[in-house]
Formats: C-alpha cells, sequence, structure tokens
C-alpha cells in the first residue's frame, strides 16, 4: 500500500509543478489576446484597458492564479476570450477525442509490437533481420511524412473518410438504433489516424519488447523448462514473456508522452477534433488560458498513464507486492 | 569477421553521405540553380523537369538539355513539353548572386539554362520557385537549427549531468527528478506552451533563433542522465581520486578528466538528437510556428502540402519530405555504430 501511495504523492507534486509552470510562463509573457486590437488605430488604449481589466488580464500574477485554481476546483479551467466561455466544457470533448485516438493508437500498437517483438528476440537468421530493418527504416520515416502519405492515401483512394470523426449524415439518426452505424462510422474515421499514430510508435516498442524478451531468454530457468520438455510456445508466452513484462509496463506510462506528442500532429494533418487543432489556434491567438489547460491536461493523460502503469506493475510483479 | 566488415561499409557509406549531404547544403547557392525567392509567376507547379541526351527526333547531344515547357490547351493548370524549345545545360554558369557561408558573395553556378528555358530538378512550388534550389537553401536553415539546438542540449545536459554526477546528495536528487518530469513531459506540448509564451510578431533571425533554444532547452535530460552515469563511474577512478586530491576544482576536473571519458556518449546523443531536432523544427514550422515566407527550411516547404491540391495533385511536393529519409537513416547508423564501438570498447 505504501508503494500505492508513494505514487499518487509523486503524481500529484508533477501536476502542481507542471500547472504552476506553464501559468508562470504564460503569464509573464509579452503580449496577450488583444495585440491584434491595439493595432487598429480605431481602438482607444481606454477601450482595450477595460477589456484587459474585464478579463482580470490586469491583476497581479499570484492573484490570477488563485483565481485560475478556484476556477479548476469549478470544473472551468480557465476563461476562453476567443471563445468566450470557459474553456472546461470546450476542452472535454476535444480531450475525449484525443482520449479515444491515443487509446487505439496503443492498443493497436502494443498487439501489433508484442508477437512481432517476441519473434523477432527468439528467431535466427532473416526473419530477425528483416524486422530489424523494418523497424529502423520505419524509425528514420518522419511522422509528419507518414501522416501525409495515409492523407494521400485517403484522398486518392477514397477507400477511408478525410478528416473528423463522423460523418455528417451520420448525425441524423439519433438514440439505440444508431449505436451501431454510428460506431462504424466512428471506426471507419478512426482507422486511418490510429494505425498512423500506431506506425509512429511501433518500431520504438518492437525493440523494446525484442530486447526484454532477449535478457530473459538466457537464463537457466528457462533451460530448466525446456529440459521438462514444456512445448515452445507455452515456455515462450506463460514462463518468459511475464518475466519480460515488467520493464514494458513502465513504459506504457512512458510511451503515453510519446504517443501524445505525435497525436497532436496527427490530428492537424488528418483533422481529428481532438485538442491538437485547438492547441495551435489557440497559441496563434494567443489565448492564454486554453493553452495552459490544454498543458495540464496532457500532463493529467500523462500522470494517469504511468499511474495505471505503476499499478499494473503493483499488479504483475510480486516483488513490488511484498516490498 | 563478415560482420565487422559490413558494419564497417554501412558506416563508411553513411559517413560519405553525410558529408556530401551537407557540403551540398552548406554550398547551396553554388549547387542551386537558382535563388530560394525566384519566383516564376507564369511557371506554378511546374513537374520535374528531366535533362536530356536525345531529342525527338532520335538525334543524339554531347550536352545535355531542357525542354521548354508549354501550357497544355486541353488540360488547364498543366503543362506539356514544348520540344521545339531545347536549352542545353551549361555548366559553371553566372547566376543570382548568393553567399557563401552568409560571409563571402558569389555568382557562380554549378549548372544552369540560358533564359527562358527553365531547369526545376524537382519541380516548382506555387509561385513557380524552384523546388531544388529551395530544398537545398532550406537545409541550410534545418540543418543548423537541429546541429545548434542538439549542441545546446548536450551542453546543458554535460554541465547538469557533470554537476548532478559530481556533487551528488540532494542536488542530484533535485536535478534528476527535474529531468525525470522534463523526460516524461509530452514534448511538443511542451513547445507549444513556450513558443506560446514568447512574441508571435518577431523577424525571422529572431523566430530562428527561438525555436533552436526552445527545441534544445526542452531536450537536456536525456544526455544530463547519461553524462551523470560516466561522470559517477569516472568519479571514482584513481586518477580522478588524486587529482581530486591535489585540489582540481570541477571545471578542471570535467575538461581533463571526465570529458574525454564521455566522448563516445556525447557523440552518440548529438548523433542521435540532430535528427530529433530537425524534426522538430519541420514540424514545429509546418504547424506555423516557425520561420515563415518568403524564407526557405525543411518545414515551410513541406507546410505547402497543407493544402488538399497540392497533396493530391503534385507528387513532386513530396520529394523534400522524402529526401530527409536517407539523411536521418545516416544519422542513426553513425549513432549506432559509436554505440556500438562503446559495447566492444567495455567489454
Amino acid at each position: 500500500m505504501r508503494y500505492v501511495t508513494r505514487r499518487l504523492f509523486h503524481a500529484a507534486f508533477l501536476l502542481v509543478g507542471v500547472s504552476f509552470l506553464s501559468f508562470a510562463l504564460l503569464q509573464w509573457a509579452p503580449g496577450d489576446f488583444f495585440d491584434e486590437l491595439r493595432l487598429n488605430p480605431r481602438i482607444s488604449a481606454r477601450t482595450i484597458e477595460g477589456l484587459r481589466a474585464e478579463y482580470g488580464l490586469n491583476e497581479s500574477l499570484p492573484v490570477r492564479y488563485e483565481r485560475w485554481l478556484l476556477s479548476i476546483a469549478k470544473g472551468d479551467l480557465g476563461f476562453s476570450i476567443a471563445y468566450n466561455s470557459p474553456v472546461g466544457p470546450l476542452l472535454i470533448v476535444r480531450a475525449r477525442n484525443t482520449l479515444v485516438l491515443t487509446g487505439a493508437a496503443t492498443i493497436i500498437a502494443w498487439t501489433l509490437a508484442i508477437p512481432v517483438g517476441v519473434w523477432s528476440a527468439v528467431s535466427r537468421g532473416w526473419p530477425s533481420r528483416a524486422i530489424g530493418f523494418a523497424t529502423s527504416t520505419l524509425l528514420t520515416i518522419p511522422d509528419l511524412l507518414l501522416f501525409l502519405c495515409l492523407l494521400l492515401l485517403a484522398v486518392r483512394t477514397g477507400w477511408f473518410p478525410v478528416g473528423g470523426m463522423f460523418s455528417p449524415r451520420a448525425a441524423d439518426t439519433v438514440g439505440i438504433a444508431a449505436f451501431w452505424p454510428s460506431a462504424e462510422d466512428l471506426a471507419a474515421h478512426l482507422i486511418l489516424p490510429a494505425a498512423g499514430l500506431a506506425l509512429v510508435a511501433l518500431p520504438v516498442l518492437i525493440r523494446h519488447v525484442r530486447s526484454a524478451m532477449l535478457d530473459v531468454l538466457g537464463s537457466p530457468f528457462l533451460r530448466a523448462a525446456r529440459g521438462h520438455g514444456i512445448s515452445r510456445s507455452r515456455l515462450l508466452f506463460r514462463y518468459a514473456f511475464p518475466v519480460a513484462a515488467n520493464p514494458l509496463i513502465s513504459l506504457i506510462g512512458f510511451s503515453i508522452a510519446t504517443m501524445l506528442s505525435g497525436s497532436l500532429v496527427a490530428e492537424v494533418v488528418l483533422s481529428w477534433p481532438g485538442l491538437g487543432p485547438l492547441l495551435i489556434e489557440a497559441t496563434l491567438s494567443r489565448d492564454v488560458y486554453v493553452v495552459v489547460a490544454i498543458v495540464l491536461l496532457s500532463a493529467v493523460f500523462l500522470v494517469l498513464g504511468m499511474l495505471v502503469s505503476d499499478l499494473l506493475l503493483f499488479a504483475a510483479d510480486p516483488r513490488i507486492r511484498q516490498e | 569477421m563478415s560482420e565487422q566488415v559490413r558494419q564497417c561499409a554501412k558506416l563508411t557509406v553513411a559517413l560519405v553521405l553525410l558529408v556530401v549531404f551537407h557540403a551540398v547544403v552548406l554550398l547551396a547557392g553554388f549547387f542551386a540553380p537558382y535563388g530560394f525567392a525566384q519566383q516564376n509567376r507564369d511557371l506554378p507547379f511546374a513537374p520535374p523537369t528531366s535533362p536530356h541526351f536525345v531529342d525527338t527526333s532520335g538525334e543524339w547531344h554531347a550536352r545535355p538539355f531542357v525542354y521548354g515547357l508549354a501550357d497544355d490547351p486541353e488540360n488547364p493548370g498543366s503543362y506539356r513539353i514544348d520540344a521545339t524549345a531545347i536549352y542545353p545545360l551549361h555548366f559553371f554558369v553566372r547566376g543570382a548572386p548568393y553567399k557563401i557561408a552568409g560571409i563571402l558573395g558569389a555568382r557562380m553556378h554549378l549548372f544552369g539554362v540560358d533564359d527562358p528555358g527553365r531547369l526545376f530538378l524537382m519541380g516548382s512550388d506555387s509561385l513557380g520557385r524552384d523546388q531544388f534550389s529551395r530544398f537545398l537553401f532550406g537545409g541550410q536553415l534545418s540543418l543548423l537549427a537541429g546541429i545548434l539546438a542538439a549542441g545546446l542540449s548536450v551542453s546543458l545536459g554535460i554541465i547538469i549531468g557533470g554537476i548532478a554526477g559530481f556533487y551528488g546528495g540532494w542536488l542530484d536528487d533535485l536535478l534528476m527528478r527535474g529531468g525525470e518530469l522534463f523526460l516524461a513531459l509530452p514534448w511538443l506540448y511542451m513547445l507549444f506552451a513556450i513558443r506560446a509564451a514568447l512574441p508571435l510578431q518577431v523577424s525571422q533571425a529572431q523566430v530562428f533563433l527561438l525555436l533552436v533554444a526552445v527545441v534544445g532547452l526542452i531536450g537536456w535530460a536525456r544526455p544530463a542522465r547519461l553524462i551523470r552515469g560516466v561522470v559517477l563511474s569516472a568519479k571514482e577512478r584513481n586518477f580522478v581520486l588524486a587529482a581530486r586530491g591535489f585540489g582540481a576544482s570541477l571545471a578542471y576536473l570535467l575538461r581533463r578528466h571526465i570529458l574525454p571519458e564521455a566522448c563516445g556518449v556525447i557523440l552518440t546523443q548529438l548523433a542521435l538528437l540532430v535528427p530529433q531536432y530537425i524534426l522538430a523544427e519541420v514540424t514545429l514550422t509546418f504547424l506555423g510556428l516557425g520561420v515563415g515566407e518568403p524564407m526557405a527550411s525543411w518545414g515551410t516547404l513541406l507546410s505547402t502540402l497543407q493544402q488538399y491540391y497540392v497533396l493530391s495533385s503534385y507528387w513532386w511536393m513530396f520529394l523534400p519530405a522524402l529526401l530527409l529519409i536517407p539523411l536521418f537513416l545516416a544519422y542513426n547508423a553513425v549513432a549506432d555504430a559509436i554505440q556500438e564501438r562503446l559495447k566492444s570498447v567495455a567489454l
């Protein structure tokens, strides 16, 4: 239990640190949302000061931070000037979409990486070399290029819907009857960005699975098990893999950060209505609260992911449980 | 043995590729037939022109030539080859002025064709600018950004890792916890947060420096961890203990004893980080936060692909991105080779 509480404490510390850092950074920054208005000679400085006061931009940093924390407690996460509404509701849908995308990509990537990685660890000769070559090539293809090529594929062939999450016509039917058609529609839209993200993550995961398996394969207990005549597949997946899984489980937590960064690019290129496009829009218009909220949210995802992987580790590894 | 020979050959190929790539980019003005901002408004999205030796009547030319382009009357917006207009390729021609390494002015180009012929080896963009020339000039910006940022990250890593490993204790704990935070955060979101904090309307040079600084500052954690490991193991060596006994300062120890030890790690990190940071520049510029028109960088070249009609109709706009793959492969091969060498030395 001490392990879990320590992990929770660590996570909370990370969140507070990120929230303060990003907030302070953005508040100290020169310029604000009204910079564009200042360029307009027909808007007086008085008007702009009034606007700044109205949105509370002229207060001191601690006051604004305190006010922001209060708004987090309310679930507002600050106030977006561009949308003229609290950030929280704005973000929930976007965050859900990003989660759907990264979740699907994570599942695809791991279900492919484990068998391929294990296979490349146990096989000799060409399969191992071919997988090695494929992973190192995939590793050097810029993710941006990969997403652009997927987009080209969708545009040229028409096999996949281009952009968005649902087709416009899907909104016509509602209720229980619409569940299956809309799930199908979602899957059709999801497949391209999720496959792209999974492809970006895949080479790193395969390499880790491979090296974790290689570490285990030489150990004496496996030789003993083989001596007892245990079948090869059982040997690999029942005996060797659980031992190798330990570093891989902690990798799940870390790979979420890469996933989130990758999904930002994927969302923009393939027009997935997630956090990425909103973040860019907000950055370019200096809508600071939206930017801070998204950065904070990405940190929350990250912390949650690490927490989940820590808990999985706790469940999977008897040594940690006994600690 | 054959494995070793193959490794060695691979490294040689990678190194040669890197040297050639960097030399060509450094001397972009010489190898590019045109300037990066030279427009041909009447030739937007011209397909790549290929040099020929044999003309339509089957006659041989000792000097390669290109055909002129004419509007295709049946297909508005596209071109057909005008076989009556033949422009021979000349070497070492005088053309648009440029600067070598930003200092020396020159006008000599490796090759070019006479006006009004145009030589677009990689096609042209929406303003009829030569993509090949823009790729080379853009490389100056992107490669420089990648190398500078990687240098910044690694130097920070050396300083922070050196301090953490050398002093140990709470300082070590603090620095390494902070490093874990930096490693764990999604870096692109961080880049955006920092970039959002900095002014948007600034000059191109400032944008470039900002980009380098932001990308370089975020990536210090991994090199710092590795350097710290090296420092920790080096600290216990007898000759380092002796030097400390004589009262050597941290700076002296770092420079004289620890840096030579960490040389391999530093080189590997540099070779790994440069492609990553080039990609960071490309991504940020693609998303609208890098240098802008009319400057050429690999990011601005790619960002034209954001328009659907460019993406779906003009395949040659993908060429700059495809050319990055061999460059990245070469960098990674060098990093792998250094790592292998280190391992075999350590054994």
